[in-house]
């Protein structure tokens, strides 16, 4: 069975904003599959009366008061931008031109 | 902007019925972010109310803010929702320039607020029941400024700076069920229902709730069926709405424009819609589709908000009194019918005439004076009454001013046309323009002498005990004082003089 | 090789309060040791980055203390001076931070990592930034976007992963405290290969905040020590509540390293020991059976009781770390886009738009394990497949909860062998990640459950060390450190001195190395 296709692996690298050559995505899709059908079995033991655990120790009502702390200055805020301008991360245009 | 077709709007609704839905987001108002300990604050130097966190720099971790989820409680209270006893937060993965872990940390099917209403009258008198889905809380973006393009728009821009300084700002995202059988009523509906949630979160002191900076924003959703349907047609959902007249513009616009796709026998596109203010029409946003796929699932990094019982109540016992609620109090106490009062919310004098009324008005003199003279000064000069500049305390006094027989009526409308003008306040104005009635009985007496020599015959009438004749007199004594004489003392000095009892 | 770098941390703090060392020599020697067998080429190559004149002066600045004596001196803390490695997932500022990867390289963090806060409080000097795989995703070390690192054991060999770095400098004596994190078994899975301690506190017990996250709900930061006194000592110290971590632990940490003193001096009576049915067996090498074996007869003779216990889901846990954790990782490392910081990389061709420069920034700055990885977790997330599978994996640990609180009732600790094999050679499994991942099946089920886990050296399988793992249930790291303790000590009193002692001359391997490569 091939769960994941080559256009699925397409799919999910736009999703996942990674770009991927021709070749790449069938080697992927090929391992991925492989993965994929490993452990699938997850399915096999999940009941529907089973709950499901998201935090491994549970807490809750974790929440700090509503009091300003200390904030990083301009500088510090951009000294790892590849890009900056006016005080601002700078980027490229954000939509494609059609 | 736009060439797309549209229909009349009264064409339109007489071959489909509009459904509406709103999302409404609040900026709340509290003094740090949502997960970070950055002030929460408008207009500061760019990427300067940032954390590591808000920044999304590796290794950092988000923190609830409690006061935000209390906000959020109240606030789901005043919409009339449950509150959950569990409820957690979920990430929304998308990528986007101003979002800054690219992930959202929101909440997605576990809501803090679910199953509200709210009951929003239109001018006509009419009740809509609005049901409201759920309130949740969420972060806001970061702010984006676009560069080469033309009016900062996104569209044909080159590059574009990001300021993170509102990434994190506390959101409410209050979201209704589909609202059906509105009819015409439904751009009016769009602008009551978000102005009624704005005047609530004013009430709760829960957000600043200024429109044009952002802190209350709506995307409005419209379908239409054609007439007898049942079944919902495809959405347009227009988004950052911005102000309440332009959310009624694109609601109606919407209608008109899905009613001429309808009418041509296309499918509507389920698409987001910008609107454009200048020409009060939407354009194509981003395609909607099921190829959005945000991979929500639990906040890892956050745990869950349990809320008591208990801590529902004593927060709804902090609640102030809400609008709704002020309304009909207000009526009550103020003794006026329901067209009256609704005339007065309308005209969106409530605040005013409250405020005139707490500084020492009668209920009846505040209505009169903001609803009569100060709203025809207002239309004169197109402005909001409220924006004239004549405050409540102006109201009181020259009610005060016409008490002590200083002024009448006919002056008083001058005074508050010299207030609105910034000539001062009405004493100092009456005072300085001289516009006391003449109260000095001497050169009000001359003038009474001069009228009665030159109308013999009405002096006979009255001395004949045609009390009423006085009225010929009063117009020429007016005259003569320029309109400074006090009616009532110029009847009391002609019968006086006559030895005549009125 | 000076004496200095074999001390364990405790000794070596002992021998600073007595005088008899300066903590400036102390690190000294670890640079100098670090500059005799750290060789990127050949050597084993745990740092990627050397913090020599900060490591110094915070020494020189504690013996200065200690010199100046008083109250300043007296309130020093027990480890200030004994020098300290540092897994490069953990940000520090001053030093960069690349976890490993292209897309941090240059990147300087501008806060700490609240772990590096305490060190920094506690005044131990940090000797700099250790190798790991790529934003800890891996089992070998070998998916460093810096090369990889050598198990010092056997240069050929991997060091395990993702922490090789911090496992192999302290099993290369290049300091004797380190830190790690364990989302899988990235710091128990690297002791148990380099013969070396490595501990997985509690999830909670240790705060997260600055340890750059792969898995939220797995990872945690531990100790990588050669002694299980030392693993305790450290834990101590970086353990605690962190109002900046909403999943750290609110009560205080517990007497650790006193349990782990008890536990090396006194017997085992009364403590009963589940040995795991579900781990070992088919898939284990005999030589880590047979060590393991050994193991649990010290164990009885030191008064424990042994007894086995069933975790029937166990088997499910590898498929449901596989994918929870790259679901919980494609949405943490989405930050990494070109955007703030870290590389930024055009389009080859194209429009240059900001959609298509983060994905080509993601295209080279993640290298094919991490995309793997990534796209995996994207598509176990993706609407129509969340329920068979994050969703169903989430229960899964659920089940595996219930496994470990069953198996708890009947056992105070259970037993593993850590690793199934011993160091495999470099590039044996680069190019299949399903036995790669395979190296991380005893270690999981602890992460999944959050409960805590500590390898202890448990002897050598063709000269090769093997790890004998010990879990306990949550908060109970205390009780982890105690039987791990006394398992230590009645190996070390069998071999008549510490197992690392038994490994090989670096130095000239190093030199032979080198030597031969020239």
């Amino acid at each position: 069975m091939s769960a994941i296709s080559r256009d699925d692996v397409a799919h999910l690298a736009e999703l996942a904003h990674i770009a991927m050559s021709d070749e790449e995505l069938e080697r992927m899709a090929g391992e991925l599959d492989s993965i994929v059908d490993a452990i699938a079995s997850v399915s096999e033991v999940a009941g529907e009366n089973i709950p499901a655990t998201s935090h491994p120790i549970p807490l809750q009502n974790v929440f700090r008061d509503d009091v300003v702390g200390q904030t990083l200055t301009q500088e510090e805020a951009l000294q790892n931008a590849p890009d900056a301008q006016d005080g601002r991360f700078k980027v490229p245009a954000i939509l494609d031109e059609d | 902007m736009s060439t797309e077709a549209t229909v009349d709007f009264d064409e339109a609704l007489t071959r489909y019925d509009p459904a509406l839905g709103f999302e409404v987001h609040i900026e709340l108002n509290t003094k740090t972010k949502m997960f970070s300990d950055a002030p929460n604050e408008f207009g500061d130097l760019a990427n300067t109310n940032v954390t590591p966190v808000d920044l999304g720099l590796p290794g950092t971790l988000p923190v609830v803010n409690g006061k935000a989820i209390e906000y959020s409680i109240k606030l789901g209270l005043a919409l009339n929702c449950s509150i959950a006893e569990s409820c957690r937060f979920a990430r929304k993965n998308y990528f986007y320039p101003d979002n800054p872990k690219n992930f959202q940390t929101s909440q997605y099917d576990e809501p803090i607020a679910f199953e509200g209403w709210l009951d929003i009258e239109l001018e006509s008198g009419r009740v809509i029941h609005v049901e409201i889905e759920r309130a949740h809380m969420e972060e806001d973006a970061g702010k984006l400024t676009h560069l080469g393009g033309a009016d900062g728009r996104i569209q044909g821009a080159q590059t574009s700076l990001v300021d993170y300084n509102r990434a994190g700002v506390p959101l409410v995202e209050i979201v209704t069920k589909p609202i059906l059988g509105v009819g015409a009523d439904a751009p009016e509906l769009g602008r009551r229902y978000v102005s009624a949630i704005r005047d609530i979160v004013k009430a709760l002191d829960v957000s600043d709730a200024r429109m044009e900076r952002g802190n209350v924003r709506c995307d409005a959703n419209v379908s239409l069926m054609p007439k007898g349907s049942t079944t919902l047609g495809t959405r347009s959902e227009t988004k950052n709405v911005n102000s309440l007249r332009s959310i009624e513009r694109a609601v109606r616009h919407e209608i008109e424009r899905h009613a001429a796709i309808l009418d041509a026998g296309e499918s509507v596109v389920q698409e987001t819609r910008h609107w454009h203010e200048d020409t009060r029409t939407t354009s194509s946003g981003r395609p909607k589709s099921d190829a959005d796929d945000y991979r929500y699932f639990p906040e890892p990094d956050l745990v869950p908000v349990v809320t008591s019982r208990e801590r529902v109540e004593e927060i709804r016992a902090t609640l102030p009194e809400l609008p709704a609620a002020r309304r009909a109090r207000l009526q009550v106490d103020w003794g006026f019918s329901d067209e009256e009062f609704r005339d007065i919310v309308n005209a969106g004098l409530l605040e005013a005439i409250e405020e005139t009324v707490a500084a020492g008005a009668t209920p009846a003199a505040a209505r009169k004076w903001w609803m009569g003279e100060i709203s025809r000064l207002a239309k004169d000069t197109e402005k909001e009454a409220t924006e004239l500049g004549i405050l409540p305390a102006d109201v009181v006094e020259i009610e005060g001013l016409i008490a002590g027989k200083k002024i009448n009526d006919k002056i008083a409308k001058k005074v508050l046309t010299a207030v609105a003008a910034g000539e001062g306040r009405p004493g100092q104005i009456v005072e300085a323009k001289g516009l006391a009635v003449v109260s000095d009985d001497g050169p009000l007496l001359a003038a009474i002498e001069d009228a009665m020599a030159g109308a013999p015959d009405v002096v006979e009438k009255i001395k004949a005990g045609k009390v009423a004749a006085i009225g010929a007199l009063i117009g020429p004594v007016m005259k003569a004082t320029r309109g400074q004489a006090d009616a009532g003392r110029v009847r009391e000095l002609v019968l006086q003089k006559l030895g005549v009892q009125g | 090789m000076s004496q200095i770098i074999t001390l364990s941390a405790a000794e070596l703090a002992a021998a600073l309060r007595a005088g008899e060392v300066t903590s400036v020599e102390a690190v000294q020697a670890h640079l100098d040791r670090i500059a005799a067998v750290d060789d990127a080429e050949s050597g084993v190559h745990a740092f990627l980055h050397i913090n020599a004149e900060e490591a110094l002066a915070v020494a020189s600045e504690v013996d200065a203390i200690r010199a100046a004596g008083g109250a300043e001196a007296q309130a020093l803390h027990p480890l200030a001076g004994v020098p300290i490695a540092v897994k490069d997932l953990i940000v520090t500022k001053g030093q960069p931070t690349t976890a490993g990867s292209a897309m941090l390289k240059g990147w300087m963090s501008p806060y700490d990592a609240t772990v590096i806060e305490k060190i920094r409080a506690a005044k131990l000097p940090i000797l700099g930034k250790t190798n790991l795989d790529e934003f800890a995703q891996g089992s070998s070390t070998e998916h460093s976007a810096y090369g990889n690192t050598r198990n010092p054991w056997d240069l050929n060999r991997i060091p395990g992963g993702s922490g090789g770095g911090s496992a192999a400098a302290v099993a290369a004596f290049e300091a004797p405290l380190a830190l790690g994190t364990d989302t899988g078994g990235s710091i128990r899975q690297p002791g148990a290969v380099t013969g070396t301690v490595g501990a997985k506190p509690t999830y909670g017990a240790v705060s997260r905040y600055g340890a750059i996250a792969m898995a939220s709900s797995l990872d945690q930061i531990g100790p990588v020590t050669r002694t299980v006194l030392d693993s305790a000592l450290l834990q101590e110290l970086i353990g605690g509540h962190d109002p900046k971590d909403s999943t750290s632990l609110p009560e205080p940490v517990p007497a650790l390293s006193d349990a782990a003193r008890l536990g090396a001096a006194g017997d085992l009576t009364g403590v009963r020991v589940g040995v795991i049915d579900e781990l070992g067996g088919e898939g284990y090498e005999e030589g880590v059976k047979a060590r393991f074996e050994e193991s649990l007869e010290l164990l009885k003779a030191r008064g424990a009781e042994i007894v086995t216990v069933s975790c029937p889901h166990f088997k499910y846990a590898l498929s449901a770390y596989y994918l929870i954790m790259p679901s919980e990782m494609s949405s943490n490392l989405a930050k990494f886009d070109g955007v703030r910081y870290g590389q930024r990389v055009l389009p080859e061709s194209g429009p240059v738009t900001i959609e298509r420069v983060m994905g080509a920034t993601r295209a080279a700055g993640f290298g094919d394990e991490v995309k793997r990885r990534i796209i995996l977790g994207t598509y176990a997330l993706s609407a129509g497949y969340y329920d068979a599978y994050y969703g169903s994996a989430q229960k899964v640990r659920t089940l595996i909860q219930r496994d470990f609180e069953a198996a708890f009732q009947s056992a105070d600790v259970l037993v593993s062998p850590t690793s199934p094999t011993v160091a495999f050679e470099l590039g044996a499994k680069i190019d299949d990640p399903l036995a790669m991942y395979l190296n991380d099946i005893a270690t999981i089920p602890a992460n999944l459950a959050g409960v805590p886990g500590i390898s202890v050296p448990g002897g050598l399988s063709e000269g090769l060390p093997v790890g004998i793992q010990f879990l306990a249930p949550a908060h109970e790291d205390a009780r982890m450190y105690r039987v791990a303790a006394a398992l230590e000590a009645a190996l070390e009193q069998q071999w008549g001195h510490p197992l690392l002692a038994e490994a090989q001359d670096l130095e000239s391997a190093v030199a032979a190395a080198k030597e031969g490569k020239n």
